[in-house]
C-alpha cells in the first residue's frame, strides 16, 4: 500500500508540473501586456523597458518559467498588483475560507445525497424513489446563484434569521469556528450543498440499484443475514465510488463557486478570482489558479488512495 | 434465536423436504406470470434429487421458493412447503433468517457473482457462522478454516484472506460450498453449480458435492439442464417443463426408460460417446411455452409429436409407470417412441 501511495505521488508530480506551466502561460496568453495595467498611459519606451526588466519580462520564456517556478517552490507567488500585498497571503486566506465553505457544503451534500440515494436505490420505482429523485434532479439543475438569492430573500430579508453576506461580523474576512461565524456560514453552505447532494444522490441511487441486483446480495440473504447485515455489504460495495465522487465534488466546489461566493460576498477563492479578473490582477489570478489546481491534484491523489484502500479489486502495486 | 416448535408428526415423517402443490406467480407485469404451476416433491435425508429442465422451465424459481429468496413484493408463492418441520411460507422475519443458512443453504451458479467482491472469503464464512451461532469472529474464522480443509482447498489458511477475484473459478465454487455448509444445514440447494466452470473442474466439483452429501447425510436438490450431471449426482430425477414436473423417478429409470415424450426428446438431443459423427443432433421442434399465456392442457402439447385431443383438456394426471416413477402424460400405457 505504501508503495502504491509513493507511486501515485510519482504520477501526480508531472501533472502538477504541467498545471504550473499552464498557469504560468496564462499571463502570456491573456490579451494585452500584463504591465500596461500598472504603467501610466503616457509611459516612455525607456520606462516600459525598465519595468519589463524589473519584472523579468525581458528574459526568454523558458527562463522566466524556471525563475517563476523556483520562486513558487519557495512559497513566493509574487505581489498583487491591485493591493500590493503578497499573493500567497491573499490566496491562503481565501483558500482557507473556501475550504471551510466547500467542506461543509460537501459534507451536507454527501450526508443528504447518500441518504436520498440509498432510499431511492432501495425503493426503486416507488413513490419514495420518485420524491428522492426529484430532489436530486432539482439539486443538479436549479441555478445556484438564483437559489442563493432566494435563500437571502427568505432567510435574511424576510425572516431575518441569518446574515445575508460576509464570513463574519463586521465584514470579518477570516472565518473562525464560533457560533457567530457559523451563522454566516449556514446560508452559502446550504446553497452550495445542493449541487453535490444531487450528484451524489443520483450516483448512489444507481450504485445501490446495481448492487442490489447482483447475485451476491441474494447469496447474503441465503446465508441468513438480516436486511441490516445485507445493507452493510451494500454500503461497503458502494463506498469506493461514492467517496470518489464526493472528493471530485469537493474539488469542483473549491474552485468553481464564483457565483455563490459572489452572491454571499464570501471572501473565498471564487470571490478572489472574480476580483482578480475584473482588476486585471494577473499575479493574483495566476497564484489563485495555481493553488486551486494543486488542491485538485492533491484531492485526486487522496481519492485514488482512499478508493484503493477500500476496494480490494483495484491493483495496489 | 429460539428454535421454532417442531410438529410432533414430523419426527415420524421420513420426508425432510415436503413440497405440495407449489405455485409461484410473478406479479408486476401486465399479467401475472405463473412460473411454477403446482409442483409436488418429497425428499428424505441423505437423498439427492436433480431438477432437470431447460431455461425458463421454473427449476431455479422452485429452488428459490424453497428459501423464499424471490422478491416478496413481486412474487406470490402458494401451496405447502415443509422443510425439517418448518412451515416455510409461515416463517416470520427472524425465523426465516435462522432457517436460511441454518436449515437450508444454497450454492449458486456463478461463484464469481455470488460472493461479495469486497470482503475476504474467510470473513464471509465467519459472518454466517457468527450470525447463526453467536460465536466470536475468531471462532467463525476457525470454522471457516475447517471447512476449507473439508472442501479440499489447498493452503486453506492463506486462502481465507483472499478476495474472491484472487481465486480461480473452481476454487471459488469450493469456497461457496464451504460457505453453504458453514452452519451445518440439512438441505443443500445447488443451482447449476457447475455451469459456469470448465469441464475438468465440473467433474471435481460434482465429486466433491457427492462426497459431502454422503458424508454429511445431506438432502440435496440439484438444479441442472445437463442430463449427464443429473445422472452423476442424483438418486432421483425430476424433469421440469413449463413450470410443471412432467416426470419423476429414480435416475436410472428415468434415463433408461423415459415415460414422458419431453424426457425422451431431451435424451435424444444430447451428445453421448456413441452419437454418430456427422449426423445432426435431434432437436425438439418449437420453443418453450409463454408462461404468461400457457397452453390450456399439457404444457408440452404444442411441441409434442404424440398429441391427441385429450392433451388439450387440462393438465394430464400423474400416472405411475414403475416403483417411484411417474409421469404426467395422457398417452402413458401406449408405447412411447423416443425422438
Amino acid at each position: 500500500m505504501i508503495l502504491f501511495i509513493l507511486k501515485r505521488i510519482g504520477y501526480a508530480a508531472p501533472v502538477a508540473l504541467g498545471v504550473s506551466l499552464v498557469c504560468f502561460l496564462l499571463v502570456h496568453l491573456a490579451p494585452g501586456d500584463p504591465l500596461s495595467a500598472i504603467l501610466p498611459v503616457d509611459a516612455t519606451a525607456e520606462m516600459q523597458a525598465q519595468m519589463r526588466a524589473a519584472y523579468g519580462f525581458d528574459k526568454p520564456l523558458p527562463v522566466q518559467y524556471g525563475l517563476w517556478l523556483w520562486k513558487v517552490l519557495h512559497g513566493d507567488l509574487g505581489t498583487s498588483i491591485a493591493t500590493g500585498r503578497p499573493v500567497l497571503a491573499e490566496v491562503g486566506r481565501a483558500v482557507g475560507n473556501s475550504l471551510i465553505l466547500a467542506s461543509v457544503a460537501t459534507l451536507i451534500g454527501f450526508t443528504f445525497g447518500t441518504f436520498f440515494g440509498f432510499v431511492a436505490g432501495y425503493a426503486r420505482d416507488s413513490w419514495l424513489d420518485r420524491v428522492a429523485s426529484a430532489i436530486a434532479v432539482f439539486g443538479v439543475s436549479v441555478p445556484h446563484y438564483w437559489l442563493g438569492i432566494v435563500m437571502v430573500i427568505v432567510f435574511s430579508a424576510t425572516l431575518g434569521w441569518l446574515p445575508p453576506t460576509g464570513a463574519g461580523p463586521q465584514g470579518s474576512g477570516n472565518w473562525f469556528p464560533d457560533l457567530e461565524h457559523l451563522r454566516y456560514l449556514l446560508l452559502p453552505a446550504i446553497t452550495m450543498s445542493v449541487i453535490p447532494m444531487g450528484v451524489i444522490s443520483r450516483t448512489v441511487r444507481a450504485l445501490v440499484g446495481d448492487i442490489l441486483h447482483q447475485d451476491f446480495v441474494q447469496a447474503l440473504r441465503a446465508k441468513g443475514l438480516s436486511e441490516f447485515g445485507v445493507f452493510r455489504h451494500v454500503v461497503k460495495n458502494a463506498a469506493p465510488t461514492a467517496i470518489a465522487i464526493m472528493g471530485l465534488q469537493l474539488g469542483y466546489l473549491l474552485g468553481g463557486s464564483i457565483l455563490i461566493e459572489t452572491v454571499f460576498a464570501w471572501p473565498g477563492t471564487g470571490f478572489l478570482l472574480n476580483a482578480a479578473i475584473f482588476q486585471r490582477d494577473l499575479p493574483l489570478l495566476q497564484g489563485t489558479i495555481l493553488v486551486l489546481a494543486m488542491f485538485f491534484v492533491t484531492l485526486n491523489l487522496l481519492v485514488d488512495v482512499v478508493q484503493t484502500a477500500l476496494d480490494p479489486r483495484i491493483e495496489r502495486a | 434465536m429460539n428454535a421454532p416448535l417442531r410438529n410432533a408428526t414430523t419426527a415420524a415423517d421420513a420426508a425432510l423436504v415436503e413440497v405440495r402443490d407449489l405455485t409461484v406467480d410473478f406479479l408486476g407485469g401486465r399479467k401475472a406470470v405463473r412460473a411454477v404451476g403446482g409442483v409436488d416433491l418429497t425428499l428424505r435425508a441423505g437423498e439427492a434429487l436433480a431438477l432437470l429442465g431447460e431455461s425458463g422451465s421454473g427449476k431455479s424459481v422452485t429452488l428459490r421458493a424453497l428459501m423464499r429468496l424471490l422478491p416478496e413484493s413481486r412474487t406470490r408463492i402458494g401451496g405447502h412447503l415443509r422443510l425439517d418441520g418448518h412451515d416455510v411460507l409461515a416463517l416470520g422475519r427472524k425465523a426465516l433468517s435462522a432457517y436460511r443458512g441454518g436449515t437450508v443453504a444454497m450454492i449458486f451458479q456463478d461463484p464469481g457473482l455470488a460472493l461479495d467482491p469486497v470482503y475476504r472469503i474467510g470473513d464471509q464464512i465467519a459472518e454466517a457462522v457468527m450470525r447463526h451461532e453467536g460465536v466470536s469472529r475468531a471462532a467463525g474464522r476457525a470454522r471457516a478454516l475447517e471447512l476449507f480443509e473439508r472442501v479440499h482447498i489447498p493452503s486453506p489458511a492463506r486462502r481465507l484472506d483472499a478476495y474472491p477475484h484472487e481465486m480461480s473459478g473452481g476454487m471459488r465454487q469450493r469456497a461457496m460450498i464451504a460457505l453453504a455448509l458453514a452452519c451445518r444445514p440439512k438441505v443443500l440447494l445447488a443451482d447449476e453449480p457447475t455451469t459456469a466452470l470448465d469441464a475438468t473442474v465440473q467433474i471435481q466439483i460434482l465429486l466433491l458435492l457427492r462426497e459431502l452429501q454422503r458424508d454429511l447425510g445431506l438432502a440435496v436438490i440439484f438444479v441442472t439442464h445437463d442430463v449427464g450431471v443429473a445422472v452423476q449426482v442424483a438418486d432421483r430425477v425430476a424433469v421440469m417443463y413449463g413450470g410443471h414436473l412432467v416426470e419423476v423417478g429414480a435416475s436410472g429409470a428415468v434415463i433408461g426408460s423415459p415415460a414422458h415424450p419431453y424426457t425422451s426428446g431431451l435424451l435424444a438431443s444430447r451428445i453421448t460417446p456413441d452419437s454418430p459423427k456427422g449426423v445432426r443432433l435431434a432437436t425438439i421442434p418449437g420453443s418453450p411455452p409463454d408462461l404468461a399465456d400457457p397452453p390450456p392442457g399439457c404444457p408440452f402439447e404444442p411441441r409434442c409429436s404424440l398429441v391427441v385431443p385429450a392433451c388439450r383438456e387440462g393438465l394430464p394426471p400423474r400416472v405411475p409407470v414403475g416403483p417411484g416413477h411417474a409421469a404426467r402424460c395422457v398417452r402413458l400405457g401406449e408405447p412411447v417412441a423416443a425422438g
